[in-house]
């Protein structure tokens, strides 16, 4: 655990006077799942928000302390770069409406004006859908509109466009939660799949897809780090007392 | 019971009659337009010049080709500034001074067409000591401006905020996500828009007296005065000529089926380009 590929170091992050994350102190391994859980409004979303720097975006977002990635503070760095190699995907699929399923698997590189040759592209491509389990269902349409897929392939579409730029991490901010059981089922598989290539945060408010597909979970409660262990003895002797009673929810 | 249901069919009956009553103007001003208007079209009054008074014949090419350098210059000034506008103003919705660009586009639709006329009267045509396409294009380009920047604030409005963080979160820059994500995301709201701007100012005269002021000679030079359809259908309607009248319902035909067809071009476009989130 020494050597993680990201570290949180004190940190604490807010709105104005609000805060919402305080003296969270973490260290993630790397090609591995780790889930944050937590009951909702416990700042689950805020803490991936700050991996990428996206909550800095919000007007009078503020936050303090360190997170390196590799050792080297991201706040040190261009955000852009950060988000380079920290993907994420969102609660809703959202594809981009205009591209087809082709660019947006490569949007990543249209979008920050990297040039490359087509032959590379069509490699990237079908490399990339193949990892989401989306390549079969899509390879005969990889030129129409990705908003006529439906929500499940949406959703692994928006995973293989953040997993099109070879990130280091990729952020998951409840990938499901808008998905029937069955789409859930197959992001749920191609997680388990992906780590091999990358380190996957997920967040979730749901303790079985935690205990299915992660290695390691965090435990959130208002804006502090409970507890954080192997998935395995945190489900089954949490430490804690609150871990406990939200795993047997008794709140949240 | 039998009551209600009376009741609803004459609720029914007279909401059809008064729809079909609130269409009968336009029916029969088409109509109108077409009977008298028809006659006069042929090629020539499509390619040649009007004929002094007296003498039949002649077209309205000069009034057909100011009538659309007016229309470029209106767009080339007002689209670049009306999308940027309405771009602005839907990315910085709380911020105050959102509140009073809103306030003015609003006001600014309001003030008479006749009144921008005598406005880029005095800014332009007065320094410029001439009439021109330059100061037409202007004051109908300013009556386009607010029609634009609303629409693309309505649009904008429209596209959900996940796609910005999802462009952002790939690491593209603000300019980027705005530029290739977010404006392609509504170009069928923003050019059905600005199609739908142009239709209304097609049809504009009292800010074309002032500026362009007619002009019954070909004309290419955007610095020196030029017809446009709606000028000459009020000067030819004014004069005393049968042969002045018969061109002018002939020209209001050709000015109708142009904004009609940019109605119809205005659904097309919506329709085809239409973004599904």
């Amino acid at each position: 655990m020494e050597n993680g590929i990201l570290k949180i170091l004190n940190f604490y992050a807010g709105y104005n006077v609000k805060t919402i994350l305080t003296n969270i102190n973490l260290s993630i391994p790397s090609n591995k799942v780790i889930s944050i859980m937590g009951p909702s409004g416990c700042g689950k979303t805020t803490l991936i928000r700050c991996i990428n720097r996206m909550h800095e975006l919000q007007p009078d977002a503020n936050f303090k302390g360190q997170i390196l990635l590799n050792e080297k503070n991201i706040f040190a760095t261009s955000p852009i770069l950060v988000r380079r190699k920290i993907g994420m995907v969102f609660q809703k699929p959202n594809p981009f409406p205009t591209m087809s399923i082709y660019d947006n698997v490569v949007s990543g590189y249209i979008l920050n004006g990297i040039k490359i040759p087509r032959s590379e592209k069509d490699r990237i491509v079908e490399e990339t859908l193949r990892k989401v389990y989306l390549w079969d269902e899509v390879m005969d349409s990889l030129h129409r509109k990705g908003t006529f897929l439906s929500g499940g392939q949406q959703q692994r579409l928006c995973i293989a466009r953040a997993m099109a730029m070879n990130p280091e991490i990729i952020l998951l901010d409840e990938p499901t939660s808008a998905l029937d059981p069955k789409a859930t089922a197959k992001i749920e598989e191609l997680i388990t799949k992906i780590k091999k290539s990358v380190t996957v945060i997920l967040v979730t408010h749901n303790t079985a897809q935690a205990a299915r597909v992660s290695d390691f979970t965090a435990f959130l409660y208002l804006g502090e780090l409970v507890e954080f262990g192997f998935t395995e003895k945190l489900f089954t002797t949490p430490k804690d007392k609150k871990t406990e009673e939200y795993l047997t929810g008794k709140f949240g | 019971m039998q009551r209600r249901i009376i009741k609803d069919k004459l609720f029914e009956i007279i909401i059809i009659i008064f729809a079909l009553v609130s269409t009968f103007p336009l029916i029969l001003i088409l109509f109108q337009i077409v009977k008298k208007g028809i006659a006069s079209i042929n090629w020539s009054f499509f390619v040649n010049l009007p004929q002094p008074p007296g003498e039949s014949g002649g077209g309205v090419s000069n009034a057909i080709l100011g009538t659309f350098i007016l229309i470029v210059i209106a767009g080339g000034f007002s689209i670049l500034l009306g999308v940027l506008g309405g771009t602005f103003i839907s990315e910085y919705k709380d911020k105050k001074i959102s509140e009073l660009i809103r306030l003015c586009v609003n006001i600014f639709q309001g003030i008479p067409s006749i009144v921008i006329g005598i406005i880029v009267y005095i800014w332009i045509v007065m320094p410029l000591h001439r009439f021109s396409a330059l100061s037409g294009g202007i004051a109908l380009g300013i009556m386009m401006l607010p029609l634009i920047v609303k629409s693309t604030e309505e649009t904008l409005r429209l596209i959900p905020s996940s796609l910005k963080e999802a462009s952002l979160a790939l690491g593209a820059s603000y300019t980027t996500t705005m530029l290739r994500v977010i404006l392609p995301a509504g170009i069928n709201g923003i050019l059905s828009g600005i199609l739908i701007s142009v239709s209304r100012v097609a049809g504009e005269t009292a800010p074309l007296l002032f500026t362009a002021f007619g002009n019954p000679f070909m004309n290419f030079n955007i610095f020196k005065p030029v017809d446009s359809l709606p000028l000459l259908i009020f000067n030819y309607s004014m004069s005393p000529y049968p042969e002045w009248h018969s061109i002018a319902w002939g020209a209001s035909f050709v000015l109708i089926s142009f904004i009609i067809i940019l109605n119809i071009l205005t659904k097309m476009v919506s329709r085809k380009w239409k973004t599904v989130f």
